[in-house]
């Protein structure tokens, strides 16, 4: 990006085919013969499938085949386990049908195959099966004892300076809080199309955030070259983190259309996605805090537990925001997990960090309480200047920055340090603040690009786009480098035969891909310049040099010499003149260790309203404000940012998977009964960027922007309900009920 | 059909025994079976209820969507959503929750918005439906496709061809009259993405524009 220039507001690229309903999801995609593929649900939460009867079924209309463990052969790759040593996900993933265990409620037990949709769906209410209960454990809080430390390096304890020294601090708190399980519910449904072409060939169209780990899940489950599974998914219908493995319900289905050779199609119902596709663990915390009596930290411990599967471990960075967020020598940080009865847990965006956040941010605010400090003003005297967790300076951070835009926006200097003293009517009025921070990865992507001779840029690279705007992105990078309108630019990405992206995922994409986009632009225009150089080219012949790519003048309308603009070639002309068809370029790009270290940082500020009598919050503003380098496409990642703070909302304030302990169950599985933010529930959202570029990350200056949208808001809002109403509220979600009964 | 000749208490019964198997036997079909072809009675006499179902399980329907006339034969438990989705090939329109809690699979029916994962296909007999792929006027898009282009009314966009046709259908009915009425009439429509902020900004954007739509 060039300096000093506001950055175009480009529409989304794919806007059109979006609100014109031809945008294709998985399950859009026709293909002729399709059948239709359903997944029964183990109806008990441990034991072993003692039988299964399918006989009604199978003689249902329409049936073509009923999988289940007794009639299965065991995949190919059913043993590639990964070494549970390796984190972030030991274990052995579960397979359906491969094994009669039953490891949590509505583990598919069957997958029921038939000619149409509605005759799938009957025939599968036909399947019964009698199981071997054993008893089984839901509860993180009834397991807490069970806790132990997870087996990756990444988990493990960790001390700064002197352990547990909050403790003798003269100003501390320490505090237990907790937040149940929430569930990523992206509005598409986990869909899958999948097709084989003779026994060692697959194509799938399925909701995944990463084509590439998806082609090489399901190669390794049957034992295929990595080069005879294609994978397709352009357009994905959200995920958040859901999609970020290959869940059991794909590989079976991949298997249900080989078996009956004919292109199936299976899409879980919605009471399937709070089950079986992952979900944000349950978390147990506990912070202790201390702080001179000026404010200045000095110890701070953060203990986290949370639940995983009963095969497979799962953990998440939950405490690791306090080892570095803020200046404080001593720090110790511990992490445990607890098996239970449950589909193993999944990143949820600002996966760990947003647990983590909840609970700092909460005790810093309880802290400043305490100190009677203005909670920002507390965070400014204890800002890290450097990265005190790995002795590193940061590659760029504007924090500060942050709470400045926030406070100024939000109307800081209006909140009461005192709580409860700020009445509107029979309103309490509250303000809160949280910050949030998410590592700024840069990974490895390739990219063709190739220019067309009608002025027109395709770029090609398999990461996809779940919603945040990558397409979009890419666009305005390329854009601006090759000065062409965003419409000549053509992005194709979402599938396994495109140069090799990264996943979605871990707020990497700009830096990782936009890199990469950027890189091909370059050296494309080198390129030119070296073909505009030869003798014989008008440019040559007005130019005695050897021309540079910055010699050069890129138009929609082709090049011409920047030192003289009447020396001009169309690209038609100047592709003919070369004997070209196109000029090609691809490039692998990545980033490198630096002796820096890189976060992107958030401040969220929330003004809101609780009516005592009834309990009731309603949200009147929020101001989210971003360090996230330099912000390459303003529309879309305001909406990113929007959406973040959505998220937050929903996490404060609704979200919470109920489980009935007895049968270990969700009684609330569905959108009706598991609150999400609603339209009416969202107020003004205010998206502030610094958008000042990190000089190390990459050329862009980039950073990430998805998680951080979410870090820190749930804090927020729990600090601004005890700015209005005094009461502290340490468990999320922040209902009603727990406002009055406190 | 089953239940016309059978009494209520019967017909409640058939449902909770989820026993389409039942009605087979009541005398009011006796006259559809004689017509049957052989081999209906032979699945029936097999006990292959489903097969059996299958004979009588198709109704004509007369249907318009986005202007064309279908004279389609479908199941009556078909909704409209899986037929304008899984038969019609209008994947356009999405399905969320398949229960009537999320808005994806909104249409208009004769003008109004409609869950249609919550409507039976036969219901809509005779009626004009129009679905997101029905908007645009060829390469013109609809004053709301707009609107959601221009303040980015979407991320994933999986939600939003539910979204533009509850926001039409939402000043249509005289409910976006404020940025708070708006997002209250709008609160039928799911958006994970939390889209909602920019949602309003368009529908109130169309509202003012005044164009009927
Ligand atoms: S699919 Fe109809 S309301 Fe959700
Ligand atoms: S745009 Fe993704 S659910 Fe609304």
């Amino acid at each position: 990006m060039e300096k000093d220039k506001a950055p175009d507001r480009i529409d989304r690229v794919d806007a059109r085919a979006k609100v014109t309903g031809t945008a294709s999801y998985a399950a859009d995609h026709k293909i002729q013969n399709t059948v239709y593929g359903l997944l029964v649900g183990s109806t008990v939460a441990k034991g072993r499938i003692k039988s299964i009867d399918t006989k009604a079924a199978e003689k249902a209309s329409g049936v073509l085949a009923v999988l289940t463990y007794f009639n299965t052969p065991k995949l190919p790759g059913y043993t590639t386990g990964k070494d549970p040593s390796k984190p972030p996900t030991g274990g052995q993933p579960l397979r359906f049908f491969a094994t009669n265990e039953i490891f949590y409620y509505d583990q598919a037990i069957a997958l029921v195959v038939a000619d149409t949709y509605e005759r799938v769906l009957h025939a599968a209410k036909l399947v019964k099966a009698q199981y071997e209960k054993a008893t089984h454990k839901t509860s993180l809080e009834d397991n807490l004892a069970t806790a132990k430390v997870p087996t990756g390096p990444r988990q493990e304890d960790y001390t700064r300076g002197e352990a547990d020294s909050y403790k003798n601090a003269p100003v501390k708190i320490e505090q237990e809080y907790y937040h149940p399980v929430e569930v990523h519910n992206p509005m598409e449904l986990g869909s899958i199309v999948a097709f084989w072409e003779g026994a060692e060939k697959v194509t799938v169209y399925t909701k995944t955030q990463g084509v590439q780990a998806t082609q090489k899940s399901i190669s390794d489950a049957f034992k295929l070259p990595l080069g005879n599974v294609t994978v397709h998914a352009r357009h994905i219908g959200g995920a958040f983190g859901m999609g970020l493995r290959t869940w059991p319900y794909e590989i079976a289905a991949v298997m249900a259309a080989k078996k009956v050779g004919k292109p199936l199609k299976l899409v879980l119902h919605r009471e399937q996605m709070f089950t079986n596709v992952g979900y944000r663990p349950a978390t147990k915390q506990k912070i202790g805090l201390g702080a001179t009596a000026d404010g200045k930290l000095i110890g701070l411990t953060h203990e986290a537990t949370g639940n995983t599967s009963a095969y497979e471990e799962f953990t998440e960075a939950t405490v690791n925001i306090s080892r570095f967020m803020y200046a404080c020598p001593n720090v110790t940080t511990r992490y445990r997990l607890v098996p239970l009865n449950v589909c193993t847990p999944i990143w949820m965006r600002g996966p760990g960090e947003a647990t983590g956040a909840f609970a700092l941010e909460s005790a810093m605010d309880e802290l400043a309480h305490a100190l009677k400090l203005d909670p920002v003003e507390f965070r400014v005297r204890n800002h890290a200047d450097s990265d005190p967790e790995k002795n590193l300076p940061w590659s760029s951070k504007y924090l500060k920055e942050c709470y400045e835009m926030g406070a100024e926006r939000i109307g800081w200097k209006n909140r009461k340090l005192q709580p409860r003293t700020n009445q509107d009517g029979d309103w309490l009025v509250g303000y809160g603040m949280g910050a949030g921070s998410f590592g700024a990865m840069r990974w490895v992507a390739s990219v063709k690009g190739i220019l067309q001779p009608e002025g027109k840029l395709r770029l090609q690279c398999s990461v996809n786009d779940m919603g945040p705007g990558t397409a979009t992105m890419m666009t305005a990078v390329a854009a601006d480098i090759m000065g062409l309108p965003p419409g000549r630019i053509i992005i194709e990405m979402g599938s396994t035969g495109l140069p090799p992206g990264p996943m979605q995922g871990g707020s990497n994409v700009t830096a990782t891909v936009g890199s990469a986009v950027h890189d091909v632009c370059f050296a494309m225009k080198e390129q030119i310049a070296a073909l505009a150089s030869k003798a014989g080219s008008v440019f040559s012949k007005a130019n005695s040099q050897q021309l540079k790519a910055e010699d050069l003048l890129f138009s929609e309308n082709g090049l011409s010499l920047k030192s003289d603009t009447s020396v001009r070639l169309s690209y038609s002309e100047f592709f003919k003149q070369n004997g070209l068809p196109a000029v090609e370029v691809t490039k692998e790009s990545k980033g490198t260790e630096q002796p820096y270290s890189s976060y992107s940082f958030s401040v969220h500020f929330v003004k809101l309203r609780v009516h005592p009598a009834t309990g009731r919050i309603k949200i009147d503003h929020v101001v989210s404000c971003a360090d996230a380098g330099t912000i390459v496409s303003p529309k879309t990642s305001e909406s990113q940012m929007i959406g973040g703070a959505v998220g937050g909302i929903g996490m404060a304030l609704m979200e919470d998977m109920v489980i009935d302990q007895r049968f270990g169950r969700p009684i609330n599985n569905n959108l009706a009964d598991y609150h999400v933010p609603v339209n009416a529930d969202i107020p003004t959202v205010d998206v502030l960027f610094v958008n000042k570029k990190d000089p190390i990350i990459g050329p862009m200056g980039s950073k990430g922007l998805g998680e951080i949208a979410l870090v820190g808001v749930a804090p927020a809002i729990a600090n601004a309900v005890f700015n209005a109403t005094g009461k502290r509220l340490r468990e999320l979600p922040i209902t009603r009920d727990k406002l009055l009964e406190v | 059909m089953a239940k016309k000749g059978s009494g209520q208490n019967q017909a409640e019964e058939n449902y909770l025994n989820e026993s389409r198997r039942n009605f087979f036997k009541q005398s009011s079909l006796l006259t559809a079976l004689a017509v049957t072809p052989p081999a209906f009675l032979k699945a029936a006499e097999e006990g292959l209820d489903e097969k059996a179902a299958g004979y009588f399980e198709k109704m004509p329907l007369a249907i318009q969507i986005n202007g064309v006339n279908h004279d389609l034969s479908v199941e009556p438990r078909t909704t409209l959503l899986d037929l304008i989705r899984e038969q019609l090939a209008l994947p356009g329109t999405k399905k969320g929750c398949d229960h009537g809690q999320c808005g994806a699979c909104t249409v208009h029916v004769n003008g109004n918005r409609v869950l249609s994962c919550l409507t039976l296909a036969v219901t809509a007999e005779g009626k004009k439906v129009t679905t997101i792929e029905g908007l645009a006027d060829g390469e013109k898009l609809h004053p709301m496709q707009e609107a959601f282009i221009k303040y980015d009314g979407f991320q994933c966009g999986y939600c939003t061809p539910g979204q533009i046709m509850s926001g039409i259908a939402c000043i249509r009915e005289g409910h976006a009259n404020s940025d708070d009425e708006i997002r209250e009439y709008m609160s039928g429509n799911i958006c994970r993405c939390g889209a909602y902020p920019n949602i309003v900004k368009a529908i109130a954007d169309v509202k003012k524009g005044g164009q009927t739509l």
